[in-house]
């Protein structure tokens, strides 16, 4: 490991983040979700640009029609952004950092080809989780927390669509 | 006071998020190629806790469930969709935010071409509506409801199910 950053115990870290949903839930009335908040992005952008087109898209106005596109999860989502930033800095394990290490050991120093298949990657990744009707967020804590079948079923096939990528994205050995 | 409920609330889980180290490809790519699972010992720490606290409290009538509706063609072939792009881009939506906190500006392009991808999720939303979003559309389905048992028999299955996958991850040192 390039980095030395022992951090929390997973588990410890994760056991706190569940108790974090249950006050929002208790405060708030906020289960955790974070694609959504992407289609209000995307929308805000478009309206600058094409704003009759975002008005006739039944999509967007799902969401935008009925308030001016920020919300309590875009709120969230923005509150993840600074709570990292925050936290890197404080332990002092803020990096700039342009490319993943196991990335760089696999597909080589360039930065196009890792921010293309960025991109690319983040195009599918929001492209089915609105049609799933949610990410990891959504559907991973808040569903499966729920024991909901939406999100068992996501969860399984969010891992299975990963799993069979990352065999071939870096095939052979697995250790 | 919503809107500051929603920073703080991410303010907080964002923290934990970092201080984890899963903002990470390294760590999602890990989890996905099975070699290093910190962000399934994350998650499933927090689900457990979480399944725990929000029952409790709609027992308790604290609090309303908000059970998204099951449609299993939406689900599977949306999830397989996002599971593709997760490996491609080593984040998910909420950890890609995250990650451009703590510096990895590829992040960053993960968040623009998530914004396209809504964007064209958008585009195909009408027809999607008349295909994929009625197969095996199910309604708001729980795990305990199918089974016709009490959420806490399978809050314990899921307990135990999870304690037993941490051993095995701690065993084989993953």
């Amino acid at each position: 490991m390039r980095q030395e950053d022992r951090g929390m115990n997973p588990y410890v870290a994760g056991a706190l983040a569940g108790l974090v949903l249950i006050l929002s839930v208790l405060v708030a009335g906020q289960f955790f979700g974070a694609s959504t908040s992407f289609v209000r992005s995307a929308g805000l952008v478009e309206q600058i640009v094409a704003p009759g087109h975002v008005e006739e898209s039944s999509y967007f106005m799902k969401y935008l029609a009925r308030d001016p596109g920020i919300d309590w999860q875009w709120m969230f989502v923005l509150g993840i952004f600074f709570g990292a930033f925050l936290a890197s800095n404080a332990t002092g394990s803020f990096r700039w950092t342009d490319l993943p290490d196991s990335w760089r050991d696999r597909f080589g120093p360039s930065r196009v080809r890792r921010f293309a298949t960025a991109f690319l990657g983040g195009t599918l990744a929001l492209f089915g989780a609105r049609l799933a009707d949610g990410c990891p967020s959504g559907h991973g804590l808040s569903g499966v927390a729920q024991l909901s079948v939406s999100g068992l079923v996501a969860m399984a096939c969010f891992f299975a669509g990963g799993l069979i990528t990352a065999r071939l994205l870096y095939p052979g050995r697995r250790s | 006071m919503t809107l500051m409920f929603g920073l703080f609330t991410g303010v907080l889980f964002g923290w934990l998020l970092q201080r984890a180290r899963v903002l990470r490809y390294d760590k999602q790519l890990g989890a996905l190629r099975l070699k290093d699972m910190t962000i399934l010992k994350f998650m499933l720490s927090a689900i457990l806790v979480a399944s725990v606290g929000v029952h409790l409290l709609a027992d308790l009538g604290l609090a309303e469930l908000s059970i998204k509706g099951t449609t299993l063609g939406a689900q599977i072939l949306g999830g397989l969709i996002f599971g593709v792009g997760w490996a491609l881009l080593g984040y998910c939506p909420g950890t890609s935010w995250g990650a451009l906190g703590e510096g990895r500006f590829d992040g960053l392009w993960g968040i623009l071409g998530g914004w396209f991808g809504a964007a064209l999720y958008a585009e195909a939303y009408p027809a999607m509506e008349a295909s994929v979003l009625t197969w095996g559309n199910l309604g708001k389905l729980t795990l305990p409801g199918l089974l016709g048992v009490s959420h806490w028999v399978v809050i314990a299955l899921l307990a135990l199910g999870c304690v037993a996958l941490f051993r095995f991850f701690e065993r084989r040192g993953l």
